[in-house]
């Protein structure tokens, strides 16, 4: 190979390097998101047909494996359903995560030799692509409820979770010390063994409210996986994208945590355990009042403005196409309809957003807390789909309720409140929510789709 | 290359993505995810490498495998985002 050509890969990697970038930025703006993400495919592609150049003694296998994950993720992505996308993208970056583990593995195991600095970087690749993997999968777990969603404790957990990541140092460094020794490939098999089990055990004491959290998190793991896999093979586009996509990963991750009003600690480590126990049963007094379908279409019939504040349980209930059909007959009743989206609202970032817009809402019509709070006093009808702790007005009320500062939106202030729901129970967190007893709260019981395809019914009827 | 210069690589792209994903609207904060995460497929460049020059056929099943995960983490990733970017709409873009 030539001078000139490895000049050309170089600037193959550079102009995917940018691509990247520009592709980050432009996802940030509604307008331009789509596009943005060509942009970054593009980007993509160049490092691909870069790296094709410079890669290969052999093509068979390397044509075989793009063609097979190809077709599976084409196939992935063609037949999930929305409603399934928070464990699509956790699996999809569980996929990613191995991937960076078994290219520090294959490298080691191709030339253990390396200087010290690319071993380092390997142990860092099998270490966080490993965590990244596990702990994908059981999010993927979790968030396809192949396991439950609860938080899983059990004794001496946090000492386990110590003594792992003590021996993943001192392996790491018995292993950097002397890479070429005998007992260095049994190292880094029981680095790659010690750092799957912290995916698992980091991930199971998180419950189901917090996974946007989680994924967010795990996501950066992914791209930090990417990075020390850049260092290994000493390719600067790896490093970049790798950054970029930690980096944003953490980003996002604060914000969920602000939505939250909790620590990222405090969310690893299973803050709200204690409050499930001691419970808050004597805050909260009065009985709920009930409402039927009809008499919800009559207070719904006479609105002006009406709000509707979604939750995990309309993802559950697949009932975002019968609330868009809803809201448009109000809208043609003359009233003004609004939808407010809690930054936590489900099971991923952005959750609630997706499954409203694959109903077709438009986004202008979606409004975030800040902006809906304002205005919520003069609302007529606030419908509450699914939705309980992000409307718990506990947090703004209760000091002792352990969600207690977190921001909410203020549902129970419009001068009616409808909260569609499918018991009594306590929500996720297992906080008793004072929302479902105010005077001017009324309860529709049942399944979220087929309330309000009764109440959709109703107006076609009258 | 020199190491050093590699982290100073690192170091200024995580500035940089930092300062990228300050302000996004909560409406693009899944696609911006999936998006990113198809981005963190880039370790199929290293896979590439690991499949196809491998140093014995252990290592080449292993960097296949790496391929393939990665190719699926890219493919579906883009694929998925486009899916969930081609539904949001606004008003003027509504065609009935």
């Amino acid at each position: 190979m030539t001078d000139y050509s490895a000049v050309l890969i170089d600037f193959g990697y550079i102009l995917a390097s940018m691509l990247f970038i520009i592709g980050i930025k432009m996802l940030g703006r509604p307008e331009r998101a789509r596009q943005g993400n060509m942009v970054s495919a593009l980007g993509m592609l160049i490092a691909v047909v870069a790296a094709l150049f410079e890669c290969c003694l052999s093509f068979s296998l390397v044509i075989a494996g793009v063609v097979v994950g190809a077709l599976i993720g084409i196939i992935a992505a063609r037949t999930v359903k929305m409603t399934s996308m928070p464990q699509m993208v956790a699996i999809l970056n569980g996929f990613g995560g191995l991937a960076s583990l078994l290219v520090g593995w294959e490298n080691y195991h191709s030339s253990p030799d390396g200087n010290r600095f690319v071993i380092f970087a390997i142990v860092l690749a099998v270490l966080i692509g490993g965590v990244a993997f596990s702990g994908s999968v059981v999010a993927y777990g979790k968030l396809a409820e192949r396991i439950s969603g609860r938080p899983i404790f059990f004794k001496g957990q946090k000492i386990i979770n110590a003594a792992i990541i003590a021996a993943i140092f001192i392996c790491g460094a018995l292993f950097v010390w002397s890479p070429t020794a005998a007992l260095a490939y049994p190292l880094l098999i029981l680095i790659i063994i010690l750092a799957l089990f912290l995916g698992v055990l980091g991930v199971i004491p998180i419950g189901g409210a917090d996974m946007p959290v989680v994924i967010a998190l795990l996501n950066s793991y992914s791209g930090l996986a990417a990075s020390a896999a850049g260092f290994i093979i000493l390719n600067n586009v790896l490093i970049v994208a790798g950054a970029l996509v930690g980096a944003s990963g953490l980003i996002l991750t604060g914000i969920m945590c602000k939505a939250m009003n909790r620590s990222l600690a405090n969310v690893l480590f299973g803050g709200l355990q204690a409050a499930v126990s001691k419970g808050g049963a004597d805050q909260v007094q009065g009985e709920p009042s009930p409402i039927s379908p009809e008499d919800a279409y009559f207070v719904l019939e006479a609105a002006r403005s009406v709000v509707f504040v979604p939750g995990y349980g309309m993802a559950v209930a697949q009932a975002q196409h019968a609330v868009k059909e809803i809201g448009d007959i109000l809208e043609e009743n003359g009233a003004e309809v609004r939808y407010a989206i809690h930054p936590v609202a489900g099971r991923m970032p952005g959750h609630m957003n997706v499954l409203l817009a694959e109903a077709n809402v438009l986004y202008d019509q979606l409004f975030e807390m800040d902006d809906v709070n304002p205005i919520m006093e003069s609302v007529d009808v606030c419908v509450v789909i699914g939705a309980n702790d992000v409307v718990n007005p506990a947090a703004r009320e209760i000091e002792s309720s352990p969600i207690y500062g977190m921001p909410v939106i203020n549902a129970d202030q419009a001068k009616t409140v409808i909260v569609l729901k499918r018991s009594m129970a306590a929500g996720f967190a297992g906080v008793d929510n004072p929302l479902f007893v105010k005077p001017n709260t009324r309860m529709l019981f049942g399944d979220a789709k087929a309330s309000l395809q009764q109440l959709v019914s109703e107006f076609k009827e009258a | 290359m020199s190491i050093g210069l590699l982290i100073f690589v690192f170091i200024l792209a995580i500035f940089l993505g930092v300062e990228l994903i300050t302000k996004v609207p909560s409406q693009l904060h899944t696609p911006l995810m999936s998006g990113t995460n198809a981005i963190s497929g880039i370790t199929i460049v290293g896979a590439l490498t690991a499949a196809g020059a491998g140093a014995d056929t252990f290592a080449s099943i292993v960097g296949t495998i790496a391929l393939i995960l990665a190719t699926i983490n890219v493919v579906g990733g883009y694929l998925v985002t486009n899916r969930m970017l081609a539904m949001f709409k606004r008003k003027d873009q509504e065609q009935k």
